[in-house]
């Protein structure tokens, strides 16, 4: 967090001198490991042994916060009673479906219901959509004594009892005394009186296993009773100004602005069953329909009426993933003709980078919007490939436009940071020459598809023409108003003709207008909220009037756990939200996240329909039945409990189950893309970790043209112990060549201690580190890391895993640039080895372009 | 200027006579150091910011005079930094009037070997003929079990995620209603 976070890592500076303890987690040794009170140094790909081992620490030693784990969270639910757990199946869970090669998760819901996942999860429902969902929830069945063997406390305890401190030396690398001295830290800092804090970036999410890293810790801090109260959470750092606003307003296939799914064709058919199979019957998720009729007036103005289901048709449909890799390796195979690729440097950060190169090869046009042209951008003359003369400039069709793009200071708009807060910025000069803001491109090429389809009589082209798109512009460049865009963003009332102040105010008859519910609110009473700027000395802490954070300038999310059953603050010390009897309200320092006026008493009567379901003890609305969930019994593709599984390029073998690796991964079998042995390749014996320094910014497309920045961190490198700088010869400030099957790199040489080996089952095991800014253009040049990877993914996000993979590091400097992307595999002989799956899991079918996930094939009809 | 007034600047008098022993107060002072001011107090104007590099959201203010970026510094006033810039967001000031920087558009034809440049709207142009064709081309309206697909499979999108709120929201409504789905994000990377 001091590298890559560094001036939100000031606060954690500012908790220790108060007394905090600070422990960091991370294989190498940083500048955060530097100013801790306890490093970590964990083999990278194994959190989840150790994070799972807490669990059991918390539970086997009664550590857990009693009364907010048996109301707060789902810890007395009752679990089908045909679930059977990775105890019983040796690494898998109930429920495998060897046809479809995916779990149907239908043996890990609750006895008796069947529930829809909370936001950002629903989009990932895989399968066909069972009636039954959106049931009553009051039909929920409860163990509060939480000893029924059934009950999710039960079914926790068991799974994670195999979890020991021994687990953790054998998987982690970590002796018994330093993982307890953790477990003591945490759980002493954790109760009425206490918080502790989980903050994580992509070292968390980069894994096969990514989303269920996340998961592990969402368990400890809900049994820890860290959640929704000050000074607690689970902080997820973001890398990029707005990475937080791609995701609320994604620019990802599988949503709608506001966690809203895209349709999936073969289901959502029309709106009623988009609705039907989205929505909830009880918790916040009741209101879906609001939301999505709201988002289409946005999009299609007078055109959308009922008799048409507000246009829904206009909305194209999804057949399974269509994400980044997906796509990428549908390109290379020549079925995309054209990419956008805006303030993004996949040919240097995305995985398998000349795989992504042969992709841009076979593109009829590509257009690249950034500061100076960047490796995207120039793939077709300065490559490896190109320099190595393996491929041809000449022989390279792809038309490519560069549009030189407006900075920050040039144009006005609103980022949303890690914390969710919305912050506006003000326009300080014009942009130079014919650079322009992204707004400004995509707003005008708008303008003219509409043009060009003005006269059309297609239905097919409908959309873009009833597309409401009438924003001001401004200046000479004919800028349009980026307020006006915030403002239906916010959304406004058609018939009162009025700005709507938040998401409650949203209806379904079409009246209200409205571009992202979450962010309704943003621009209340015709205010840029987003552009508040209150001294922070001017107001408390909470700093309630600095900007605006979604839902309802809320800053700490179901902060309703902040108080305990009878709504008054767990502690004086940890006050934050609390019932005020007199006025009959909950009140506190932020936004309470709760229903303002429902007192802690409330219970539903059994037929109570929506957020009347929600009771007095509920604090997370976002869910079902309003409780955290410690089991997840519904949304997630790989499992309802986190699983300790290797990534998918291991030293090791599995220390805990005979299932190596994460059953539901995405995989690319194809010969542009080969994996290496699941364990003890000898070719490639030891662990690489990808990352980030503090100087650059990822992909360096803002930082390695900068003089400034590249004066402080000039040139690529790996960081390796002395002892491994031993075992290969390897000089400080020396050459080395790095190399896996997918390409070969070379890169300067730090020997340092602050990277050290593992000895684990008496083997010694070496990390090497990685960082990954450099490739071959800017003022700043080297190897880039990404030409080492893979494609390979977590099934729930199809997020990459980079950050645990297999490598070899040879003294000297590189002899070839080889890549399989572009003259083969490297190294192809000896490629058989142990199996990563059980038998049935091995089945799993394959699908286009390489492309192994079960999920895909499920919901692909082609 | 009195003799006795000269002496009176010289600097160990003036720690004692200021009580200043340590001589990092008023005494180190010399008439051009008092004189000095700093350059940003010349600005025209002073915007209020956000750093556009990671997550944490540090507050800038950029002072501007004739129409120029002088500098970017870190707003006190923001709860969240507190004046504070990192590495890089204190070199955001060369990220926005770096010599790096290419004010035009170019462009690379098909099997060419160099980049042409090309006037803008000319670029535009050509660009909304390009995606018009291939939409035209490569439409599904619906697939073989007859459901509504209205979509193409044969355009994509990679933004990054130093984009504007409002300009993802104006990316995703354009492009997911020309029918693209393969709209993707650095969210998921
Ligand atoms: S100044 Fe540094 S820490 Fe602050 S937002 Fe910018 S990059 Fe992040």
């Amino acid at each position: 967090m001091a590298e890559c976070h560094p001036v939100g890592f000031r606060w954690v500076m500012e908790a220790k001198r108060r007394g905090a303890t600070i422990i960091h987690i991370d294989p190498r040794f940083t500048r955060t490991s530097a100013v801790a009170d306890i490093h970590v140094p964990i083999r990278a790909g194994s959190d989840i042994a150790f994070l799972g081992a807490l669990v059991n620490y918390i539970i086997s030693n009664d550590l857990w916060f009693k009364d907010y784990v048996v109301n707060y969270t789902n810890a007395a639910a009752l679990i089908s009673k045909d679930f059977q757990d990775t105890e019983d199946l040796d690494g898998l869970f109930s429920g495998w479906d060897v046809e479809k090669g995916q779990y149907d998760p239908a043996s890990w819901q609750y006895e008796g219901v069947e529930v829809s996942p909370a936001a950002g999860h629903r989009e990932m429902f895989s399968g066909e959509p069972r009636a039954e969902r959106g049931a009553i929830i009051a039909a929920e069945k409860h163990d509060y004594t939480l000893t029924d063997p059934k009950c999710v406390f039960q079914i926790l305890k068991r799974h994670f009892s195999r979890y020991t401190a021994e687990v953790v030396e054998d998987a982690c690398g970590i002796s018994k005394a330093l993982f307890e001295k953790v477990a003591r830290a945490l759980c002493d800092n954790s109760g009425r009186e206490r918080t502790s804090a989980i903050c994580y970036a992509v070292g968390w999410t980069q894994h096969t296993v990514g989303v269920q890293y996340i998961r592990t810790a969402a368990i400890i801090q809900l049994l820890l009773g860290n959640i929704g109260r000050p000074g607690g959470g689970i902080m997820a750092l973001r890398g990029h100004a707005s990475i937080q606003g791609s995701t609320d307003i994604p620019t990802l296939y599988n949503m709608l602005p506001g966690y809203l799914p895209m349709p999936k064709a073969s289901y959502d058919t029309d709106l009623q069953k988009y609705i039907e199979f989205n929505e909830s019957a009880s918790g916040w998720w009741s209101e879906f329909p609001k939301y999505m009729v709201s988002l289409l007036k946005a999009w299609y103005g007078p055109a959308a009426t009922a008799e048409n289901q507000w246009c829904y048709d206009y909305l194209p449909h999804i057949t399974g993933d269509h994400s980044h890799m997906v796509t990428v390796a549908a390109m290379a195979d020549g079925f995309v003709q054209g990419y956008f690729v805006m303030g993004e440097n996949p040919a240097v950060g995305s995985m398998n980078t000349a795989l992504q190169r042969k992709g841009l090869r076979q593109l009829k046009w590509l257009v690249v919007n950034d500061f100076a042209p960047t490796e995207t951008a120039e793939f077709w003359r300065k490559a490896p490939e190109i320099a190595s003369g393996e491929i041809k400039t000449t022989d390279i069709a792809t038309e490519v436009f560069f549009f030189p793009c407006a900075a920050h200071t040039e144009k006005e708009g609103t980022f949303t940071n890690t914390q969710r807060l919305l912050q506006w910025r003000h326009k300080a000069v014009e942009p130079p020459g014919d650079c322009r803001s992204d707004l400004h491109f995509i707003w005008h090429l708008g303008r003219r598809l509409k043009e060009l389809y003005r006269d059309s009589t297609d239905s097919k082209d409908r959309a873009i023409r009833d597309l409401t798109w009438d924003y001001g512009s401004k200046g000479a460049i004919e800028e349009p108003e980026a307020e006006q865009v915030l403002a239906e963003i916010n959304g406004y009332d058609s018939s009162e003709q009025k700005y709507i102040s938040g998401y409650k105010e949203l209806k379904s008859d079409g009246t209200t207008i409205c571009g992202c519910w979450i962010y309704c609110g943003c621009y209340k009473d015709g205010v840029n909220q987003p552009a508040r700027r209150k001294p922070a000395s001017e107001q408390n802490w909470v700093a309630p009037e600095w900007g605006w954070a979604w839902p309802d300038n809320r800053r700490l999310l179901y902060n309703r756990a902040s108080a305990d059953l009878e709504g008054k603050p767990w502690s004086e010390r940890k006050k934050y939200i609390w019932w005020d009897e007199e006025q009959k309200k909950w009140t506190g320092y932020d936004t309470p996240d709760f229903i303002v006026n429902r007192p802690p008493d409330y219970r539903p009567s059994p037929d109570a329909k929506g957020i009347d379901t929600l009771s007095g003890i509920d604090p997370f609305i976002m869910q079902a039945e309003g409780k955290g969930w410690l089991y997840d019994p519904s949304g997630l593709l790989d499992g309802p409990l986190p699983t300790h599984y290797e990534p998918e390029e291991s030293v090791l073998k599995n220390p805990l189950y005979g299932q190596q690796c994460n059953p539901a991964r995405m995989e690319w079998v194809r010969r542009d893309n080969p994996y290496h042995k699941a364990w003890g390749d000898s070719r490639y014996p030891f662990i690489a970790t990808t990352y980030r320094l503090t100087e650059h910014h990822t992909a360096g497309g803002m930082s390695r043209w900068l003089p400034w920045l590249c004066e402080l961190q000039p040139e690529m490198f790996i960081e390796v112990s002395p002892e491994l700088a031993e075992l290969r010869g390897l000089k400080n400030g020396g050459w080395a060549t790095i190399s896996t099957m997918r390409g070969e790199i070379e890169a300067r040489v730090l020997v340092t201690e602050r990277m050290q080996p593992y000895v684990q089952n008496g083997t010694t095991l070496h990390t090497v580190g990685i960082p990954y800014h450099w490739s071959y253009v800017g003022r700043s040049r080297g190897n880039a890391a990404n030409e080492l990877t893979a494609f390979i993914a977590d099934p729930n996000v199809s997020i990459e895993e980079s950050k645990a993979f297999s490598v070899q590091v040879i003294a000297g400097r590189k002899r070839s640039d080889r890549r399989a992307a572009a003259g083969g595999p490297l190294n192809e002989s000896d490629s058989g080895g142990p199996e990563r799956d059980h038998p049935p899991v091995q089945e799993k079918p394959g699908g286009k372009h390489g492309l192994k996930a079960g999920k895909t094939e499920l919901t692909e009809e082609a | 200027m009195s003799k006795k007034w000269s002496l009176r600047k010289w600097p160990a008098l003036r720690q004692i006579a200021e009580r200043d022993p340590a001589g990092l107060g008023e005494s180190a002072m010399s008439e051009r150091t008092r004189a000095l001011k700093p350059r940003t107090a010349d600005a025209d104007r002073v915007v209020d910011s956000v750093c556009p590099y990671c997550g944490v959201g540090c507050g800038q203010k950029v002072y501007v005079k004739d129409g120029k970026i002088m500098d970017i510094e870190g707003d006190y006033d923001s709860p969240i930094s507190l004046g504070a810039l990192c590495p890089k967001g204190s070199a955001s000031s060369q990220l926005v009037a770096g010599t790096h920087r290419v004010k035009k558009v170019l462009y690379r034809r098909p099997y060419g070997t160099k980049w042409e440049e090309l006037p803008l709207q000319k670029a535009m142009e050509m660009v909304a003929d390009r995606v018009k064709k291939t939409r035209d081309e490569t439409w599904e309206e619906q697939n073989k079990n007859g459901h509504l697909l209205r979509r193409t499979l044969g355009i994509a999108h990679l933004g990054g995620a130093t984009l504007d709120n409002e300009e993802n929201y104006l990316i995703k409504k354009l492009f997911c209603s020309l029918g693209m789905v393969q709209v993707e994000n650095q969210a998921r990377i």
